[in-house]
Formats: structure tokens, C-alpha cells, sequence
């Protein structure tokens, strides 16, 4: 049994005009949302701003109450449980926020802030407390002098070691790290994102590790699943998705990552236009408008999951087994980058380049 | 030139210092709020003391020394030798406009007086040193001990034309300004104090809840504040203190007009503490403290209204002296404490004309008080302000090497 078993999780929030609150639509941050995290595993998210990473992660620990959808943690319900059963549940699972700026209480000594949760729970005595707090100031790379210090006295780096230290506080089996690392330098990245490796070691942890920076979660990740407006539009494990990504809009994103050699000749796939809104998204594929591979039918049909090889699941037309044996294509065919038509890219490239002498505006009509 | 980084300050004794003494080392820092600081407790302690520091008690009526202007007090002798302070008994005569005044019964206006008073001049003059702790009016001091000696007074037989001492003049019951406004300090000083109490009790607990739970909950409680903010705050004000019986006691009185302040303060506070808890709820911290499992009272009272701290420290310094200015007006057209009872307001009634200001300009010495008594609590919640703000630096000591 996985630890962690997300099924269409949906969150909607919904838009009110007028005197009335009229509800005159919603804005779909999360709409259908599945993956399973195994005891001890990280699941990487990854999207572009924007697309509901945040809402997941918020909405699975019902920081944010979901529309629907079922969150089974230990093979418990939480969207089930009640106020106090959700308390001592979230014990288990805890959040590592991206700014280090406003996650810690700047009116608080960094000793209240990570011991609060100790309390809440009624872990141990006042001085076993403060013996676990200097214990973990030291675990996540502080000196046990900073308990009495304050928030501002910290840099972004240490900051977010306080953050850490606060979540590990009450010994929880599951963390989010809602993009904990993007806020910090490159090189403080690298720590965190290490020291944040060797938890998951000591402590047996799982992570959702929501991220829209690939090499991170190259680097931590054992699965990843990557979103799009909303939706998980392909999920496998690490290695099968950046050596075989499927679904376009994965080609794209891993194309943009940037690579170390610059002689390097490489296929840059450039989308057009802005992400839809999540308000009305597009019918059929949600990615179609923006899609280098899009057919006439993408804008019709809603492509369902498909599974393409163990574990790795994805959600492109282009993979229905009635479309490929049509077109005469194997997954294979349609894999990497760089076995995408050159045509297809230059010609996103010249329309790259007239929407820019075009004065940015030509094409974003919408704009 | 290059913009250079502060140097990083090292503190001196301890590495740690408790958020309090961080405050009360930034609070010492600030240039006016030690002033302002020094000013409220010496009328504070005056005001507690007012007993034993007032010459006479509010009561005390000078009937032949009405309107009189503040005594000149003399520290020579006729023939010029220094003397102990002392003061000479005055006489109230009319100059050759009519207008009254008071002339002192000294050696060298007796020529003058005789002439004006005739043989209606009973006295001659005579000295009357100001002594420390004498035998004047009875009082209890501190509310409780009965007394009877004052800090300082001169020796005044009960006479027709008995002499006194008016430090400030006074009013135009021939009663003593100082010792009135000493008086009237219990009110005027305390009144704003309990206002504010009550006031940001209300204010912070409506305002948090409304702002943290939202919904309807927030629906009907904006509704109501606006109900109240939309009332204009004077006539409220008349109208409550209409519902309260005439001749009830003075403390009654005073308990109502804190209660009719309260009740129109705590609106506009609990609209602005519910907009800065809507924005602090977005936090990070919070939905940490949230993710960890704190219950929604001790977020909000441990993690939001915290945040408004600041804010709330810089209002209340600004709402004191605005129930100070309330009770003043209310006392001021009649409706507030009565007669003979003193609060700095009901004083200023007598300044309630310009003639009145132009003749016996002292009367204003109460506006001068509250205005005094404002200023210095500014000052003294900026500093409070910037003392309790993280985001201040705490400046080095200058080291004097």
C-alpha cells in the first residue's frame, strides 16, 4: 500500500460577481488530479507557473479544502476526517514553503517557531523541548545558539533550514516542499536540496517535491509527474521521463532546460502563446492551442491516461492506441526532441521571431 | 561614492537579548519618546497625588476672589531684603473704566487703595508666607487615608476677604485653577485610558474574528460596523448620554461617558485590525502553524494579532487623547461631569467666551494641559512603535573612546 494515494483530486474555486455573490464560474486550479507517493519515495511535480502545483500540494494536506477527490494517507481518508481527527493528522505530514520571507513568524524566536508544533502535539516536557529544538538546529546545518534569535537575523538559506526544522519537529512521515528551494541562490539550492536528501535518509521521509525547475528534481526525484493547467499530463519514473518524455508539452519543458556545454546544438521547442485560463480552459486536449503535434481531433476529444510502459502514464492523443494504429506510429517514433520534424521548429522559430518584431503583441491576440 | 554596508553591529554584553529588552534598549533610542515619557508620569503622578499636591480642595470657593489672575509671589521685602516666598492678600477694586481688578494690599499701593476703598480697607498689609504641608482643606489621600496637610498653601483664617493663594488664578467661583485641574486630571487622564482599554479589546476580538473566519460570520459583523460608522459620532454620543438619568452620581457618569466613547471607538479599529488579519492570514507562517495543527483561536491570537501590534500601539496613542477630546467635549457643552466636580473640560466652559479669554487668559490652562498631555502621548507611541517593530535597527552605543 502506497503511503500516499491521491485520487481526482479537484479544486475549483469559484468566481462571485455582484451584490449577490452570484457564482458566475470557476477558476479550475486542480481538476482531476491522481498519482500515489510509496513510503519513502519522492514524486517530483512539475508545470509552469500557474498550473495548480501549489493548489495540489496545498489541497492534499486540506490546507485548502478540495472540491472532490480522495486523499488516502496510510490508507485513511482525510478528506473524510473531521477537525480534531485532521489535527493529530497532520502530525504526519508537513509543508516547506518557497519564500523563506514569509514562512517564519518574524515576531517569533526561531526556538518558539520550530518548537510550536512540538507543543501542539504535547511531545515531551519544556526541556525536552528545548534539548529536540537544539538538536534540530543542528540536524538541518544551524548552530544551537540561533534559538533565541529572530527571523530577520537569518539569510534566505538559513531561513529555510528553520523551515525545515520546523517541519521535521513533530517527526512526520510526509513532507510537501512547495517549491522550497526556488527562492534561494544556486549554490544554497544545491544545500538544501542535499540536506533536504540526507532527511529523506535519516528520518525514512516521502516527499512531494513541487518544483518547475527540472534539474532539481532530476536530481532529488524518484518519480515525476508533470501538470499543465491543472492537469497531470504525464507521469513515469525519473529516469524513463527525461530519457523518454512522450507527451509534448514534456518535450518542450525539457528542452528548455538549460545545458552546461554551449557548443551544444540543440532542438529548442519555443511554445506560443500564454497558458489558457484556468477559468475556461480549452476544450478537447487542454494543450492543443499551444501543441508543436496537435491533430484536428485534439481539440475535440479529452485524451485519457494512457499507460505506454510500466509506470509511465500519459495523457496525449498521440499515444490512444486507435490514433497510433492510424498514423502507423510507435511510442518510440514520437520520444525525444530531437525526433521531432526540423519543420515543426523552424517553424515555431519564424513565428517566434515575428511575434517579437511584431511588437510582442501579434501573437497574443487575446492580449 | 560607493554605497557602504552598515557595519554589522556586535552586542555588547550577552549575545542573546529577550525581544523585551531589545524593545526597551530601542525604545531609549528614540529622541522623543523619553520626553514624552517624562511628561506622563509626572502628570500621572500628579494626578494620583492630587490631594496632597492641590493647594486647596475643588471645592473650596474664594467668594471675594472671583476671576482672580494668578498671585504674584515675592521673595523681597518691602525694603528690598531677600525674603521666604510670601504673598499679600488682594482687594478687589474698579479702575476708571469700570472694569475690576485685583490690587494687591502692599506698602506701596496702600496710597492708591485708600483712595479707591476708603475706609471699606480693612487691612494693612501684611506678609503671608507660602508654607510647605500645611493645615488646609481635609482630604483623603489616595482615595483612603484622611489627611489634612497639603505640599504647599499659606495660612487662611476664615475672614471676610480671606487671603490665597491662585498659582494659576481662578475661576469664576473664586475657586483655585491649580488645584482644579489637579483635580480634574482623575478624569481627563483616566478617562482615555479605559476608553482605549475597552475600545482595542473589542476592536482586536471583532476584527480578528471577522477577518479570520470570513463568510458570513464577516458578513454580518462588517454590516453592523458599518451601521455604527455610518451614525455620526457626536450625535450618538448626545443621544446615549440622553438616556442617562439626570442627578445620577458622578461616577456613574463617568463609567457612562467611557461606555458611550467605547461603543463608537471600537468599530473603525475592528474594520482596520479585520483588513491587516485578512492580509496576515495569507502568510506563509500561519498556514504553517495551520499544517502543524494550532487550533483557530491560538492562530489568530498567537500568530495574526501579533502582526498588528504595531499598528495597534501607534492607534491607541492616537485614540487616548480622542476620548480625552471626547469627554472634554461632552463636559465642555454641559453634559459631561458636572459641577462642582472638575475634569479638564467642564473647566474650559469658562473659556467659552472671548471676552472671558481676553480678561483672565489663565482660564485656557486646562486646553494647555490636554494639549500637552496629547503631544506627549505621540510621541510616546511613536517610539512604542518603532520599538516593537522587528524591522528597526538597534543602533550601536556610541563609544566614547
Amino acid at each position: 500500500m502506497p503511503l500516499l494515494e491521491v485520487r481526482d483530486l479537484v479544486k475549483h474555486f469559484p468566481v462571485k460577481k455582484g451584490v449577490f455573490s452570484r457564482t458566475v464560474g470557476a477558476v479550475r486550479a486542480v481538476d482531476g488530479v491522481s498519482f500515489t507517493i510509496g513510503e519513502g519515495k519522492t514524486l517530483g511535480l512539475v508545470g509552469e507557473s500557474g498550473c495548480g502545483k501549489t493548489t495540489v500540494g496545498r489541497a492534499l494536506l486540506r490546507l485548502i479544502e478540495p472540491s472532490s477527490g480522495s486523499v488516502g494517507f496510510q490508507g485513511r481518508d482525510l478528506l473524510a476526517m473531521g477537525r480534531s481527527e485532521l489535527r493529530a493528522m497532520r502530525r504526519q505530514m508537513q509543508i516547506i514553503f518557497q519564500d523563506p520571507y514569509s514562512s517564519l513568524n518574524p515576531r517569533m524566536t526561531v526556538g518558539t517557531i520550530v518548537e510550536e508544533g512540538m507543543k501542539i502535539h504535547g511531545l515531551g516536557g519544556k526541556e525536552e523541548r528545548v534539548r529536540k529544538v537544539r538538536e534540530l538546529l543542528r540536524t538541518v546545518g544551524l548552530m544551537e545558539e540561533h534559538i533565541n534569535r529572530y527571523p530577520h537575523e537569518f539569510s534566505g538559506g538559513q531561513r529555510q533550514r528553520i523551515g525545515i526544522a520546523r517541519a521535521l519537529s513533530v517527526r512526520p512521515k510526509f513532507i510537501v516542499c512547495d517549491e522550497a528551494v526556488s527562492a534561494l541562490d544556486v549554490s544554497i539550492q544545491a544545500q538544501v536540496v542535499n540536506l533536504l536528501m540526507d532527511l529523506k535518509k535519516e528520518y525514512g521521509l516521502s516527499y512531494l517535491f513541487i518544483s518547475h525547475d527540472l534539474s532539481v528534481v532530476e536530481h532529488i526525484a524518484d518519480d515525476v509527474a508533470v501538470m499543465y493547467l491543472g492537469e497531470i499530463v504525464e507521469r513515469a519514473p525519473k529516469e524513463t521521463l527525461f530519457a523518454r518524455p512522450l507527451h509534448p508539452y514534456t518535450q518542450a519543458l525539457l528542452s528548455a532546460v538549460p545545458t552546461p556545454d554551449p557548443a551544444k546544438k540543440r532542438n529548442r521547442i519555443i511554445l506560443t502563446g500564454d497558458v489558457p485560463s484556468p477559468m475556461n480552459p480549452p476544450s478537447g486536449c487542454r494543450f492543443h492551442p499551444r501543441c508543436p503535434k496537435a491533430m484536428p481531433e485534439c481539440s475535440v476529444r479529452v485524451p485519457l491516461e494512457y499507460a505506454v510502459a510500466d509506470g509511465h502514464g500519459v495523457k496525449c492523443l498521440l499515444y490512444d492506441p486507435a490514433i497510433m494504429a492510424r498514423n502507423g506510429t510507435k511510442p518510440e517514433d514520437l520520444i525525444s526532441t530531437g525526433s521531432l520534424a526540423p519543420g515543426i521548429v523552424e517553424s515555431e522559430l519564424a513565428k517566434e521571431r515575428e511575434r517579437q518584431e511584431g511588437g510582442g503583441t501579434a501573437g497574443n491576440p487575446g492580449g | 561614492m560607493a554605497i557602504l554596508k552598515p557595519e554589522p553591529v556586535v552586542p555588547k554584553g550577552p549575545l542573546v537579548r529577550s525581544p523585551g529588552q531589545i524593545a526597551w534598549a530601542k525604545l531609549r533610542q528614540h529622541p522623543l519618546a523619553g520626553y514624552g515619557a517624562m511628561v506622563l508620569v509626572v502628570l500621572y503622578v500628579a494626578m494620583v497625588f492630587a490631594d496632597f499636591l492641590a493647594p486647596y480642595d475643588f471645592e473650596t470657593q474664594f467668594r471675594t476672589k472671583t476671576w482672580h489672575r494668578p498671585s504674584v509671589v515675592r521673595w523681597t521685602h518691602a525694603d528690598g531684603s531677600l525674603a521666604w516666598p510670601y504673598v499679600y492678600n488682594t482687594v478687589r477694586v474698579k479702575d476708571e473704566a469700570f472694569q475690576a481688578h485685583y490690587v494687591e494690599i502692599a506698602p506701596e499701593n496702600m496710597e492708591y487703595l485708600r483712595a479707591k476703598l476708603g475706609s471699606l480697607l480693612l487691612e494693612e498689609p501684611k506678609e503671608n508666607p507660602i508654607r510647605f504641608f500645611v493645615k488646609g482643606d481635609p482630604h483623603k489621600l489616595l482615595l483612603c487615608i484622611p489627611a489634612e496637610r497639603r505640599l504647599i498653601g499659606i495660612d487662611s483664617p476664615e475672614r471676610s476677604n480671606r487671603p490665597a493663594l491662585f498659582l494659576l488664578g481662578s475661576d469664576h467661583l473664586g475657586r483655585d485653577m491649580l488645584s482644579r485641574l489637579l483635580y480634574g486630571a482623575r478624569v481627563s487622564l483616566t478617562i482615555g485610558l479605559m476608553g482605549a482599554a475597552i475600545t482595542f479589546t473589542l476592536g482586536m476580538l471583532i476584527g480578528g474574528i471577522s477577518g479570520y473566519f470570513r463568510g458570513w460570520t464577516d458578513v454580518s459583523i462588517q454590516r453592523l460596523i458599518e451601521m455604527i460608522m455610518l451614525l455620526p459620532g457626536f450625535y450618538i454620543m448626545l443621544g446615549l448620554r440622553a438616556a442617562i438619568p439626570p442627578g445620577v452620581n458622578q461616577i456613574a457618569m463617568y463609567f457612562a461617558i467611557v461606555f458611550i466613547l467605547a461603543f463608537i471607538g471600537w468599530a473603525g479599529l475592528a474594520r482596520t485590525i479585520r483588513g491587516y488579519v485578512l492580509s496576515i492570514s495569507q502568510n506563509d507562517y500561519v498556514v504553517a502553524s495551520r499544517a502543524l495543527g494550532q487550533g483557530r483561536f491560538a492562530l489568530i491570537v498567537r500568530h495574526v494579532l501579533p502582526q498588528t501590534l504595531s499598528y495597534v500601539i501607534a492607534s491607541v496613542t492616537m485614540a487616548i487623547p480622542g476620548y480625552m477630546l471626547g469627554e472634554s467635549g461632552l463636559s465642555f457643552i454641559g453634559l459631561g461631569i458636572q459641577e462642582p466636580y472638575a475634569s479638564w473640560g467642564n473647566m474650559l466652559q469658562g473659556a467659552r467666551n472671548v471676552n472671558d479669554i481676553k480678561l483672565h487668559p489663565w482660564v485656557l490652562a486646562p486646553g494647555f494641559l490636554i494639549f500637552i498631555t496629547i503631544v506627549a502621548f505621540q510621541f510616546l507611541g511613536d517610539g512604542l512603535r518603532d520599538a516593537f517593530d522587528p524591522r528597526t535597527v538597534l543602533r550601536p552605543k556610541k563609544e566614547s573612546a
